[in-house]
This record gives structure tokens, C-alpha cells and sequence, in this order.
């Protein structure tokens, strides 16, 4: 067990090191632990609360601007809200739909790509057509019917997201399993008498498993993209919890006047997910140089 | 042979139109909240014989299975059945709406195959160039950029700041072209209606980036990526090495074999044209099925959401069986 547990630690630290080698996967890597401390420290990091404003202070413009206060630098909403503070707070949502539903949906399409891809037969077939099937939808309309269906929320929006995505690594488990099942290694295993469940967990899943991770770190920033663009149509989390989608949408009434409303949210997002991409092409050159984009 | 395998594969895409119409049907029946109590709210008080009435008329008071078959014999007719909030047949609602998804669907295609090939080949080419570095950059920016936020963006810069292009709908009332095929830039062209068509364009314009520009950078990374890889290849040495000129080898060897990629993302990435319309849709008030769906899927009516999403499905399946067939005639080695 120590053994192992030296192991992983050691791999762990290689893991890192490399990405201090890889400037890009490097400049991921920090912007997404600063959003990662922003979440975890809102409360003490943001200036206000994030539902406390004051409608005498709407649409206080950011500090640099003229009739901008230091005391709001990313200015104020139509109700006096921070903005700065709504972000900081807004974080804690993207941050863990994002991490949340790529984890529930990688372990879903782990578990059935590697029973499908592994045992083939009838089980393949019916798991390979429903997946079909939930690919001829699109993403978004699936996912916004499913947020009719159960209404906003904070869970109901992780199952809407992990309802279709769990698709993308079934598919790809389901690949790799079925090329990892003809080679050697598996039929020493299976002479050496390791049962069914011990192949899969013990020889082929350790083999495919950084294919999985690189999909699942490339896939939050599409999730939390998603999950942004339904509190923009206001099918996210619950009203009142600030969601970076909904501030955009507080702000498209006014883009005329106050800008900032809808571009500073925004721009919040856009930095996240290029941080979440940068980190996860990165990790993929590392991990998967195959899959390497020249 | 070639086309006895594109009629089975074809026919492959029927169980997966029938399963897609099941799943609509049935997700939309177990949905909490009985359509016929959405359509009363709207209307104010009314008597349960009423109700009883209105249940008769779109077939919920039979049981589900009965209701499933109604549907699907139906929908093989064309016949959604009629909108619960718009009191009117479904297919009439999508075949009026319909035009606006496609040609804003088609300039945002346009829009990203005209920017993202040959910025893909000239990457390629300049590897390492300033070029490709900054036009590498642009791309990361556009896989990361979210639609909506991009399109607020290019409101308040273009439309606000700059005044020079619209914001919202397809054209100023009164400068609709006659109706050929109900897509307002094409109609214009046809019917030599000039001033419709800059009208069109200019509104055409800010949605079609908005929602091509995710696109444009996944299929110019794709392009470059592909490009690259060909332009190793043996044959391009040869051709070289025959003494053709870079444009000859670029064009007629690299680039047509570079694409064969191209195409597979772009037929994926139709699908997720299709789903992003409906935020840019909403963005800039576009008058398509997006926009309608939204609010069908709001409303609870049934037959509409069960209509539109089968459009969307039937379109994506589509989209995917244009792709194989495609591949077959860019490259005859591969099979179906």
C-alpha cells in the first residue's frame, strides 16, 4: 500500500514538473488556481456581499471611468450591486458545475464504455444505439429541455449538463477498450487466471486513463460555457445566486448606457475557460502526445 | 456499389429519426405539469367540460401508447399536430420560421469556411510565422469565447459605439423582398431587389459571426493541423520535387487531401451551429426556431417543442449523412 501510495506521489510530482516545462499548460494552471482561491475565499476577498446594493448606486461606472469609484472598481449593476463582488462570487458557480458534472459524467461513461467495449454483445449494442441516439441531439436544446423539465437549480442544472455528456467518454472508453482488449498484455493477464473486473480496473483502465483525464479537463471549459448560457436564458441556478450567464443577461438592457454591466462578467468567464483550455491542450501534449496539435 | 452503400447507409438513419421522435415524445408526456392546465392559465377561467373538450381534441385523455402511435403515424405525414399557445399547426409555425434559422445557420457556415480554410493553409505554409502565431491565438480566443458574450459585445461595439450595423431582426419593416424561398438575401438577389439585399446582409452580419466564430477557429485549427501533416507527405515532395509551383502544390495536392478532416468537423460542429442559434437568436432577436423553441420549452406546448426538436434532430442527421457521403467522393478509399 505505501508502496503505491509512493508511487502515485511520484508521478504526481513528474506530472508537475512537467507542467512547469510547458508554458502554456503553466499560465492555465495559475490563472485556474487564482479563480480556484477566488471561489473558495469569496467571502473574505469580496468587497460587498453579492446581493447587497443600493439603487442609488446603479450603474456606477468602473473606477478608471469618469463618475467611477474605487470603492466599486468594476462598477455597479441597475440595483447597486458590485460587480467585483458578484465575480468573485460568481466563481463558486462556474467553478463547480463545471468540475461537478465532468466528473459525474466521466465516471458514468467510464464504467459503461468499459463494460460495453470490454463484454461487447448485446449490451454494446443497446448502450452504442441510446448513446446515438442522445448525439442526434443538440447539446444546449437538450440541455435546456432538461432545465424545463426540472426547473432551476443548482442540481437539476449538474444532471441537465450530465444527462448527454457522459456520451463523449463513453465513446472514447469504449475505443480504447476495444483496441487495448488485443493486445498482449490483456491475454498475459487472462492466462495468468485475473478475472473480468481485475483486466478492466487493473490492466486496461491504468492504459487509458490519461485519454480520459485530457478529454475531462477539456470538456469543463465547454461545460461551464453551457451552464453560463442557461442562466443567460434564466434556466440556471436558482434566482438570486450570482451566476456570471444571468449578470450578462442583467446587463443586455442597458448595453447602451452601462456597459460594463454585461462585458465585466463576461470577461470573467472568457479568462476562466481560456485558463481551463490553455491547461488542458497543455496537459494533453503531456499526457497524450499523440493527440499532439503540431 | 458506391451507391448501393450510400442507400444503406441512409436507411441506417431511419431507427435513429424514429428513436429520437420516441424520446421527445416520452420525455415531453412524463414532464411534470398537464399542458391543458398551461394553455387554461392563459385563458382565465374555464369549466372542466371545457377542458374535457379541449383533452378530446389533441388526443390526452387516450392512453399513451395510442397517443405515441397518433403521433408518429402523424409526423410521417408531416402533420406536428397544432400549438397549444399559438393555436396553429405546428408545421405551418416551423415552415414560417424556418428560412431564418437557415440563412442565418448558412452565413455563419459561410462566414467560418471563407475565414478558417485559408487561414488554416496559410498557417500551415508560414508555420511558425507571425501569422500563424497571432492567427493560432485568434482561434484559442474563439474556442473559448461564449457565444452570448460575444455577441453582446459586438452589439455594443458595432451597434452602439459605432453605429454601423443593426442590432436586431432580419430587415426594417417595409424592405422585405417577394417571397421565393423565405431566405431574405437569396429572395433579394433573385427578385434584383437591391437595397433589400445590403439591408439583409448588414442584419445577416453580426449574428452570422456571432455564431460562426466558434467554428471558424475549431475548423481553422483542424485545417492547419491536417495541412500540416499532408504537406509532409510523399507526393507533395514529389510534386515539388516535378518542378510545380508552391501555389500548384498547395492547391491541387495538400489541399484537397487536408480537407478530407475538415469536412468531418464541420459536419459535427453543424450540430453545434444548431444548438448555438438558439442563444444568438435570442441576442438579436432573430425571428427563427431557436428563438421559438426557447419559448415552447417555457410554455410547455408539447406539439411545438416536439416539432422543433424534431427538426433539429432530422437536421443533424442529415448534416452527418451529408459528411459520409462526402467523404466518399473526396476520398473513394473510404468506405461507409
Amino acid at each position: 500500500m505505501l508502496m503505491r501510495v509512493r508511487t502515485v506521489a511520484r508521478n504526481l510530482c513528474g506530472l508537475l514538473y512537467l507542467i512547469c516545462r510547458h508554458p502554456s499548460a503553466l499560465i492555465g494552471l495559475v490563472i485556474l488556481v487564482a479563480y480556484v482561491v477566488m471561489a473558495l475565499f469569496a467571502p473574505v476577498l469580496a468587497p460587498y456581499p453579492p446581493n447587497t446594493g443600493s439603487v442609488r448606486q446603479s450603474f456606477l461606472p468602473p473606477a478608471w471611468q469618469e463618475g467611477g469609484s474605487p470603492a466599486h472598481l468594476l462598477g455597479t449593476d441597475h440595483v447597486g450591486r458590485d460587480i467585483l463582488s458578484r465575480i468573485i462570487y460568481g466563481a463558486r458557480v462556474s467553478l463547480w458545475v463545471g468540475v461537478l458534472s465532468v466528473a459525474i459524467s466521466m465516471v458514468v461513461g467510464l464504467v459503461l464504455g468499459a463494460i460495453s467495449g470490454y463484454y461487447r454483445g448485446i449490451i454494446d449494442d443497446v448502450l452504442s444505439r441510446f448513446a446515438e441516439l442522445l448525439m442526434a441531439f443538440p447539446f444546449l436544446l437538450f440541455a435546456i429541455g432538461v432545465m424545463a423539465i426540472l426547473g432551476p437549480g443548482f442540481f437539476n442544472l449538474i444532471a441537465a449538463l450530465t444527462f448527454k455528456s457522459w456520451v463523449e467518454f463513453f465513446r472514447l472508453v469504449r475505443g480504447e477498450t476495444i483496441s487495448e482488449k488485443t493486445k498482449e498484455y490483456v491475454e498475459a493477464a487472462r492466462a495468468q487466471g485475473q478475472s473480468n473486473f481485475r483486466i478492466v480496473t487493473g490492466e486496461i483502465l491504468p492504459n487509458i486513463i490519461h485519454s480520459v483525464v485530457v478529454l475531462a479537463t477539456l470538456r469543463v471549459g465547454y461545460m461551464i460555457i453551457t451552464e453560463a448560457s442557461l442562466s443567460f436564458l434564466g434556466i440556471g441556478v436558482q434566482p438570486g445566486v450570482p451566476a456570471w450567464g444571468s449578470m450578462v443577461d442583467d446587463g443586455r438592457d442597458y448595453v447602451r448606457t452601462a456597459w460594463w454591466v454585461s462585458t465585466m462578467p463576461g470577461l470573467a468567464l472568457l479568462l476562466l475557460v481560456l485558463a481551463i483550455n490553455l491547461f488542458g491542450e497543455g496537459l494533453r501534449d503531456i499526457l497524450d502526445p499523440r493527440l499532439k496539435v503540431d | 456499389m458506391r451507391g448501393l452503400r450510400v442507400l444503406e447507409r441512409i436507411l441506417s438513419t431511419i431507427p435513429i429519426v424514429f428513436g429520437v421522435a420516441v424520446i421527445v415524445f416520452c420525455v415531453m408526456r412524463f414532464t411534470p405539469g398537464d399542458p391543458i392546465d398551461v394553455m387554461m392559465g392563459r385563458e382565465g377561467h374555464v369549466s372542466q367540460e371545457q377542458i374535457d373538450a379541449l383533452r378530446r381534441e389533441f388526443g390526452l385523455d387516450k392512453p399513451i401508447h395510442v397517443q405515441l402511435y397518433m403521433f408518429l403515424s402523424r409526423a410521417v405525414r408531416g402533420d406536428l399536430g397544432n400549438s397549444l399557445t399559438k393555436h396553429r399547426p405546428v408545421s405551418a409555425l416551423i415552415r414560417e420560421r424556418l428560412p431564418a434559422t437557415v440563412e442565418l445557420a448558412l452565413g455563419a457556415l459561410v462566414f467560418s469556411l471563407v475565414l478558417a480554410i485559408p487561414i488554416g493553409v496559410i498557417s500551415a505554409v508560414r508555420q511558425y510565422s507571425f501569422v500563424d502565431r497571432a492567427s493560432m491565438a485568434a482561434a484559442f480566443f474563439g474556442i473559448s469565447m461564449p457565444a452570448f458574450w460575444l455577441g453582446i459585445i459586438s452589439i455594443i461595439v458595432f451597434s452602439v459605439r459605432l453605429g454601423i450595423l443593426p442590432s436586431y431582426g432580419r430587415l426594417p419593416y417595409g424592405l422585405e423582398p417577394a417571397r421565393v424561398t423565405g431566405l431574405y438575401v437569396l429572395d433579394s438577389v433573385l427578385t434584383g431587389n437591391v437595397s433589400s439585399l445590403v439591408a439583409a446582409l448588414r442584419h445577416l452580419l453580426l449574428p452570422s459571426v456571432t455564431l460562426g466564430a466558434p467554428m471558424a477557429a475549431i475548423v481553422a485549427r483542424v485545417m492547419r493541423s491536417s495541412m500540416l501533416e499532408v504537406l509532409r507527405q510523399d507526393y507533395v515532395m514529389l510534386a515539388r520535387a516535378k518542378g510545380l509551383t508552391e501555389w500548384a502544390v498547395i492547391t491541387r495536392h495538400a489541399l484537397v487531401n487536408a480537407l478530407i478532416p475538415t469536412v468531418t468537423v464541420v459536419g459535427v460542429q453543424t450540430g453545434v451551429l444548431l444548438g448555438g442559434n438558439m442563444i444568438v437568436e435570442t441576442i438579436f432577436s432573430w425571428p427563427g426556431i431557436g428563438r421559438l423553441a426557447v419559448d415552447a420549452i417555457f410554455n410547455r406546448d408539447y406539439p411545438l417543442v416536439q416539432g422543433v426538436v424534431m427538426v433539429y434532430a432530422l437536421t443533424f442527421v442529415l448534416a452527418n449523412l451529408a459528411v459520409d457521403i462526402l467523404y466518399t467522393y473526396i476520398n473513394p478509399k473510404i468506405n461507409l
